[in-house]
């Protein structure tokens, strides 16, 4: 029925202008499409010779050999930048969702609107400044504040206790993993902060009044009303905050020291995550088989990325749908 | 709460106190944990632009801004050929994106429905959330690796790849504020549709249109790892797109990553001047929807 409706009044009312005029715009979204299109199929083909060579060993060894020795073959084993990547979006994760939420939580239920906005609007300033503005303050800022503080402070408490401590064993360096966790963790708070902030003022005002005219405290309206409502929409939040973690380059390639190839428990050993590997070693790789490989973690981090991306926007738009989600 | 003691307070045993008490000691606690991390969220925000501002002020002076880099040893010199080089990238990209983008949202918010305007959609926000340096690997391979080389030319390229999905997000978004009534007023007068949008859906809300561009142009101009592989760098000013040209980030990048003190001294200087390009042009745009902001209703 609808398709015949448009049928209709395409042969009769579009003009000639209309018709250019659909086909430009349709063009560009057509575009849009090749342009994604282009992007998975060329990164494919670019990496097909480390796919074929190495299949899922890519992903799950840990020897990254580019160059032939006399100890060592060539091999590629992505597994040492995966560890990098998933360690520092965890630390990333741990420490930004809790001050996000809680921010979010201040701005839009605490504090009344004269505060909350404005606060909220310096955070999400936090945003607009360029990943290597962050790369070059932690280099030169977080790199010795950490070194010579919050390292030692950390393997003086945490790392007496045992199995934990060996987190934080070996001398600080300060250009490590729990640095990049730490820098990663700054740069994703604007991101939950406002989409939870958001999904928060999302909740319907009666569930609130209700709880509160029962005689609950701010605190059990929140706990007991506001997040379970807003829980899928938080956790949303904080996947979008998650991907952006794993795809994020300037800023970590720039504190995570990008020297070892080793996995080992402690937080405090320089390494490389899935992207600081690909922008220190693109214009390295000489061969082809290690130019393949460099792209084939460039698919990785594509694919990762994306997912943790839908994850997030199922969970948010689910929250949309519900009662009352869609009005505010 | 103090209604609850009010009410009755004889009928109030102890351990219904003790269980009041203690309510109210979590919803205070709660209460200034939630402001104390908010303070921290600011906190480190003013750390790290006041870190910047000094160091970056300390570094500023007209050569900063008219000369090229100094071999390392002489002092003075500046970045005057990032600048060009940003600039020159930016609006070659801008002029590619813009249409493109705007196109997009045109076609979304006018004409898209059904199956066909969801891919689109989900195409962009897979584009936009797409972590940069792979944006870098694919324009390299399409256009470094056999076409251009190292070049001006595939760093706006790659500008426009990070610009083209933020654009069409944020205008479609916009476009959708524009009442359909507004719409279908002209339409019924006999209007084609395209002028309709012309004429009335684009001029309702050109501030937002240009937020949203401005925005996207200057996330743009803040990003590094995909001109670190198309547009590379230059240490002089160059305006042949077919060389490799300059740009202020990779300017930071590499003086930040140098072994000078010198070098670092400008990598926070050069930071600074972004920043504030960044800044003083969000602002702009924001201020000036500000005073044109048009009632839809």
């Amino acid at each position: 029925m609808a398709e015949k409706k448009s049928r209709t009044k395409r042969r009769f009312r579009e003009e000639p202008g209309d018709r250019i005029f659909r086909g430009l715009t349709l063009g560009t979204s057509v575009f849009v499409i090749l342009l994604l299109i282009g992007f998975v199929l060329l990164l494919l083909s670019d990496s097909g010779e480390s796919i074929v060579k190495f299949g899922l060993g890519f992903l799950t060894t840990s020897d990254w050999n580019p160059v032939e020795t006399e100890v060592n073959k060539v091999a590629f084993g992505a597994l040492p930048f995966i560890f990098g990547t998933v360690v520092t979006s965890v630390i990333a994760l741990l420490l930004a969702t809790p001050i996000a939420l809680g921010s979010a939580l201040f701005v839009s239920e605490y504090a009344p609107k004269w505060i909350g906005q404005p606060i909220a609007f310096i955070i999400e300033l936090l945003v607009a400044i360029p990943s290597v503005a962050y790369g070059l303050w932690g280099l030169f800022v977080l790199v010795p504040f950490m070194r010579n503080v919050v390292d030692p402070f950390l393997q003086g408490t945490l790392g007496k206790i045992p199995v934990l401590g060996l987190l934080f064993a070996g001398p600080p360096q300060g250009q490590d993993l729990l640095t990049a966790g730490v820098i990663l963790a700054i740069m994703i708070i604007p991101t939950i902060l406002s989409l939870s902030r958001e999904i928060i003022t999302q909740v319907p005002k009666l569930q609130k009044e209700g709880m509160l005219a029962l005689g609950a405290t701010k605190w059990e309206v929140l706990s007991k009303a506001v997040l379970p409502f807003a829980r899928g929409g938080i956790i949303g939040a904080a996947m979008l905050g998650l991907a952006r973690a794993i795809g994020e380059t300037m800023a970590v390639t720039m504190v995570i020291g990008n020297s070892s190839t080793k996995i080992t428990p402690s937080l405090f050993t320089p390494g490389y995550t899935i992207a600081s590997a690909i922008s220190n070693q693109f214009t390295e790789a000489d061969t082809p088989m290690y130019f393949s490989a460099v792209v084939e973690l460039g698919l990785v981090l594509l694919l990762v990325a994306s997912l943790f991306n839908v994850i997030s926007r199922i969970l948010v738009n689910n929250m949309a749908k519900l009662p009352g989600g869609a009005k505010a | 709460m103090s209604d609850a003691f009010a009410h009755s307070p004889k009928s109030l045993e102890r351990g219904e106190l003790r269980k009041l008490l203690r309510r109210q000691a979590m919803d205070v606690f709660m209460t200034v944990l939630a402001s104390l991390l908010a303070v921290l969220a600011v906190s480190i925000l003013f750390t790290i632009f006041g870190h910047i501002l000094v160091n970056g002020f300390a570094s500023l002076n007209l050569d900063f801004f008219t000369q090229i880099p100094k071999p390392y040893g002489e002092t003075g010199g500046g970045i005057a050929q990032a600048i060009l080089g940003t600039l020159v990238m930016l609006a070659l990209a801008g002029l590619v994106a813009i249409p493109i983008g705007v196109g997009t949202a045109i076609y979304l918010s006018e004409f898209g429905r059904g199956r066909f305007a969801a891919t689109v959609r989900f195409c962009l926000e897979l584009l936009a959330e797409m972590p940069s340096i792979v944006v870098g690997v694919f324009v390299w391979a399409v256009l470094v690796r056999n076409v251009t080389g190292y070049s001006g030319i595939s760093g706006a390229a790659a500008l426009v790849v990070i610009m083209l999905p933020i654009i069409a997000k944020s205008v479609e978004e916009i476009l959708h504020l524009v009442p359909d009534s507004l719409r279908e007023s002209a339409l019924a007068l006999g209007t084609p549709k395209w002028r309709v949008v012309f004429k009335i859906v684009i001029p309702t809300v050109l501030p937002g249109i240009l937020t949203g561009i401005v925005l996207a142009m200057a996330r743009a101009a803040g990003e590094t790892a995909p001109l670190l592989l198309t547009a590379l760098g230059n240490s002089f000013f160059n305006l042949d797109l077919t060389k490799p040209m300059a740009a202020i980030p990779l300017q930071i990048y590499n003086y930040a990553i140098s072994p000078y003190d010198d070098w670092h001294q400008k990598a926070w200087g050069a930071t600074l001047i972004l920043i504030v390009v960044v800044a003083v042009f969000s602002a702009a745009v924001r201020f000036y929807t500000r005073s044109k902001k048009i009632e839809i209703r």
